[in-house]
C-alpha cells in the first residue's frame, strides 16, 4: 500500500508539473491567444500611485474573470483561469484566458477582446486608471461618442448677437422719425400757444393803446443763424 | 442795392447750407481715436511681429523708424492737412488740387471699396471663431470622431485638429486655387452678421462712428494689456521674446528689409486710401493737424511694438509645449520598448538613459525612430496673417487654462481692430459720394449707408469665388490688386 501511495504521489506530482508546464507553455509573450497589458500608474495618479504587487495582480485576474463571466454567461471563470506571465517593472505583462471546462484550452482571441471591450470601464475603475493609462495592446478603446447638442452652440451665440444688432438698427432708424414727429407736435402746440398769447397781447395792447409791440420780432433769430460763420 | 443784398443773402444761405449739412466731430478725442483706430488694425498684431522676427528682431526697428520718420509721418501730415483745409473727400480734394489729378481721388475711392469687400470677410472669419468659442471643449481641440467611433477622421489625424478646423470646418478649402468651391452657408451667416455690425456703427456716418469708436479703439488696448500679463507668466514666454528681439544686424544689408519696412509703414498707416482725408475733412480748418499726424503715427508704431510682445510670448509658450510633447513622446516610446519602470525616465535624465540604452541595445533604439526635438524648429513655425490668428494662436489657447475666456477675448479684440479699420474704408467711399452729391436728396443717409453695406455684402462673395477668375483678363493686374489688397490687411 505504501508503494501504491508513493506511485500515486509521483503521478500527482507529474500531473501537477505537466499542467503547470502546459500552463506556462500557454502563456508566453506573443502568444496567439494572449494579450499584452501595460499600466502607467505613476503617470495617472502621481503622488497617490499605489505599488504594483501580487495582490494587485490578483485583483486584475479577478477583474478579468469577471469580465469573461459577463460576456460568456453561464461559464464559471475562476481566477485560476487567467494565466499571467512575463511581468516587467514597467508595469506590463502578458495574459491568456483558459476555459473553465478545460484548463489546457485557451479561450479564443475574439471572445476575450469582446469581453474586455464590454467591461472596459469597470476594469479601468477597479484600478483608478483610464483607457490611456491601462492599455490592452491590440484592443483599441471605443472612443466616447462626442456630445453633439441639437442646436450647435455657435448658432445660439449668432442668434443672440444678430438679435441685439437687429434691434439696435431698428431703434436707430425709428427713433429720429418718432423724435421729429414728437417735436413737430410740440412745436405746433407751442405755435398755437404763442399765437394765442399774441392775440391776447394784441388785444391787450389794443386795449392799452400803443404801449408796446406785441408782434414776435423775427429779425433777431436771423442774426443768430448768421453769426455762426 | 437790392440786388447786392439779394446776392449777399444767397451767398450766406448757400454757405449756411454747407455749414449746416457738413457734420463734424463732437470733440477732438473722437477724431483722434477714429484716426488711430483706422491706422491700428489687424496688421499691427499679425504682420509687424512676424516681420520683426524674420528680419532679425531688434535690428528691424531701425529701418522701421527711419521709414516712419521720412515716409509715414510726412504723408500722414499731408493727408490730414489737405482733407482739413479743403473740407472734402478724396475725389474733391484731388480735383481741387489739379483736375489732372482727379483720377487719384477716384482710384482711392475704388481701392477703399474693394478692400472693404474682402476685409469684412476676415471679420466674418473672426466672428465665426468668436461664435465657436462658447463651447467646452473648444471645437479645434480634438479631431472629430469618424462614423463608427473607432478612430478619428483620417484627414484630421494626418495634420492637426487646429488645421482641420481652419481648413475644413471653416473654409472647406478646395484642393486647388483653380477649383472654385461652393458657398459655405455658415460663412455667409457670419458675413451677414459682420456687415450688420458694421452697419449699426456706420449708419449715420461719423455721428455714429464717433460714438462707436470710444469702444472699438480702446478695447484692443485693454485686451492687449490683459494678454501681456497672461502671456508673460506662461512657461516658455522668454524663449519667444528672445527669439523676437535678438538683433541680427546682417539683415540690414538686405535691401528687401528696407523695402518691407517702407511697405509696412505705408499700409499700416492706411495712407492713400482716402479714409484719412475723409476723417479730417470734418474738422475745423484751424485744427493743428501736424500734432495730430505725430500722435497718430507714433501711437500706431508703438502699438505694433506693444502688440508684438504678448504675441511672441505666446508663440514661445506654444513652441515650448510642442517641444515637451515631442520629448515626452520619445520618453514614452523608450519606456514602452524597454519596459522600464513608469516615469523612471524623465525630461532631466532622458539623455543619460538614451546613452545607456544605446550602448546596450543599439538596434532596438534605432528601430524606434525617435524624433529629434529642437526648440528652434518649433519657434520657426511662427506665422503671420491668418496663420497666426487661426492656427498658431488657437493652438496656444487650448493649452492655456480657461481657454474659452482667452479665445473670446482674443477674437473680440481682433474684431474691434478690424471694425475700426473698416470705418475708414467705408468713409473713404461715403464722403466722396456725399461731396459729389451723387446721393438723391430724398434718400436719408441711413438708407444710403444701408444700401452700401448691402451691395458690398452681395458683391463680396463673388470676389472670392469664381467671378474673380472671370474678371481676370490679365493675371498681372489681378496680382497687383491682390498685393495691394494683401498689404492693406496691415
Amino acid at each position: 500500500m505504501l508503494y501504491s501511495q508513493g506511485e500515486m504521489l509521483e503521478k500527482i506530482l507529474l500531473l501537477f508539473c505537466l499542467s503547470s508546464a502546459l500552463a506556462e507553455n500557454l502563456c508566453r509573450p506573443d502568444a496567439s491567444n494572449g494579450y499584452k497589458v501595460r499600466l502607467s500608474i505613476k503617470r495617472a495618479l502621481g503622488d497617490e500611485a499605489y505599488v504594483w504587487n501580487q495582490d494587485e495582480m490578483f485583483l486584475f485576474r479577478a477583474t478579468l474573470a469577471f469580465a469573461m463571466r459577463n460576456h460568456l454567461s453561464g461559464q464559471d471563470f475562476q481566477v485560476s483561469n487567467i494565466l499571467v506571465c512575463d511581468e516587467t517593472p514597467r508595469v506590463s505583462f502578458w495574459f491568456i484566458v483558459t476555459s473553465p471546462l478545460d484548463a489546457t484550452r485557451p479561450v479564443g482571441k475574439e471572445d476575450v477582446e469582446e469581453a474586455i471591450r464590454k467591461s472596459r470601464s469597470r476594469i479601468n475603475s477597479a484600478f483608478l486608471l483610464t483607457d490611456q493609462t491601462l492599455e490592452f495592446i491590440g484592443i483599441i478603446p471605443t472612443l466616447a461618442a462626442p456630445v453633439s447638442p441639437d442646436t450647435p452652440p455657435w448658432l445660439i451665440v449668432f442668434g443672440v448677437v444678430m438679435g441685439s444688432v437687429g434691434a439696435g438698427i431698428i431703434v436707430l432708424l425709428v427713433y429720429p422719425v418718432v423724435h421729429k414727429r414728437l417735436k413737430k407736435d410740440e412745436e405746433e402746440e407751442e405755435l398755437e400757444e404763442e399765437e394765442g398769447e399774441e392775440e391776447t397781447r394784441r388785444v391787450k395792447t389794443m386795449e392799452n393803446g400803443a404801449a408796446g409791440d406785441g408782434a414776435h420780432n423775427l429779425s433777431f433769430t436771423d442774426d443768430e443763424r448768421f453769426t455762426q460763420m | 442795392m437790392d440786388k447786392e443784398a439779394e446776392s449777399a443773402e444767397q451767398m450766406q444761405v448757400s454757405g449756411l447750407k454747407e455749414i449746416k449739412e457738413r457734420p463734424k466731430w463732437d470733440n477732438k478725442v473722437q477724431y483722434l481715436l477714429t484716426c488711430i483706430g483706422f491706422a491700428v488694425g489687424l496688421g499691427n498684431v499679425w504682420r509687424f511681429p512676424y516681420l520683426c522676427q524674420v528680419y532679425g528682431g531688434g535690428a528691424f526697428l531701425i529701418p522701421y523708424v527711419i521709414a516712419l520718420v521720412f515716409e509715414g509721418l510726412p504723408l500722414l501730415h499731408m493727408e490730414l492737412a489737405i482733407g482739413q483745409r479743403l473740407r472734402m473727400g478724396s475725389v474733391g480734394v484731388w480735383n481741387s488740387i489739379s483736375p489732372y489729378m482727379g483720377g487719384l481721388g477716384v482710384a482711392s475711392m475704388a481701392v477703399s471699396f474693394l478692400v472693404g469687400l474682402f476685409y469684412n470677410m476676415i471679420l466674418a472669419w473672426i466672428l465665426w471663431y468668436f461664435f465657436n468659442s462658447f463651447q467646452n471643449p473648444l471645437p479645434w481641440r480634438d479631431c472629430p470622431v469618424n462614423l463608427n467611433h473607432t478612430g478619428y477622421v483620417s484627414e484630421c489625424e494626418k495634420s492637426s485638429p487646429v488645421n482641420y478646423f481652419w481648413y475644413r470646418q471653416t473654409l472647406n478649402i478646395t484642393s486647388n486655387i483653380e477649383i472654385s468651391g461652393s458657398v459655405q452657408w455658415w460663412l455667409v451667416l457670419c458675413l451677414a452678421s459682420a456687415w450688420c455690425l458694421v452697419y449699426i456703427c456706420f449708419i449715420r456716418g461719423i455721428e455714429t462712428i464717433g460714438k462707436a469708436i470710444y469702444v472699438t479703439a480702446t478695447f484692443p488696448y485693454l485686451v492687449l494689456t490683459i494678454f501681456w500679463v497672461r502671456a508673460l507668466t506662461l512657461p516658455g514666454a522668454t524663449d519667444g521674446l528672445i527669439y523676437l528681439f535678438t538683433p541680427n544686424w546682417e539683415t540690414l544689408k538686405n535691401p528687401q528689409v528696407w523695402l518691407d519696412a517702407a511697405t509696412q509703414i505705408f499700409f499700416s498707416l492706411s495712407l492713400a486710401f482716402g479714409g484719412l482725408i475723409a476723417f479730417s475733412s470734418y474738422n475745423t480748418q484751424k485744427n493743428n493737424c501736424e500734432k495730430d499726424a505725430l500722435i497718430v503715427g507714433c501711437v500706431n508704431s508703438l502699438t505694433s511694438i506693444y502688440a508684438s510682445i504678448p504675441v511672441f510670448a505666446i508663440i514661445g509658450f506654444k513652441a515650448n509645449e510642442n517641444y515637451n510633447v515631442c520629448r515626452n513622446w520619445n520618453i514614452l516610446t523608450l519606456t514602452n520598448a524597454f519596459n522600464v519602470g513608469d516615469e523612471n525616465i524623465t525630461l532631466e535624465n532622458y539623455n543619460d538613459w538614451l546613452n545607456y540604452l544605446n550602448t546596450t541595445d543599439t538596434s532596438e533604439v534605432k528601430s524606434l525612430n525617435l524624433k529629434t526635438c529642437n526648440l528652434q524648429t518649433f519657434l520657426d513655425q511662427s506665422a503671420s496673417g491668418t496663420g497666426l490668428a487661426f492656427i498658431v494662436f488657437t493652438e496656444a489657447v487650448i493649452r492655456m487654462p480657461g481657454s474659452q475666456v482667452w479665445s473670446v477675448l482674443f477674437f473680440v479684440m481682433l474684431f474691434s481692430l478690424g471694425l475700426s479699420s473698416m470705418f475708414g474704408n467705408l468713409e473713404g467711399v461715403l464722403t466722396p459720394l456725399l461731396d459729389l452729391h451723387m446721393i438723391p436728396s430724398w434718400m436719408p443717409k441711413e438708407i444710403f449707408t444701408g444700401l452700401m453695406c448691402l451691395t458690398s455684402f452681395t458683391v463680396g462673395p463673388y470676389l472670392y469665388l469664381g467671378l474673380w477668375k472671370l474678371l481676370a483678363g490679365d493675371f498681372q493686374q489681378l496680382r497687383g490688386i491682390h498685393a495691394t489688397a494683401h498689404h492693406s490687411i496691415l
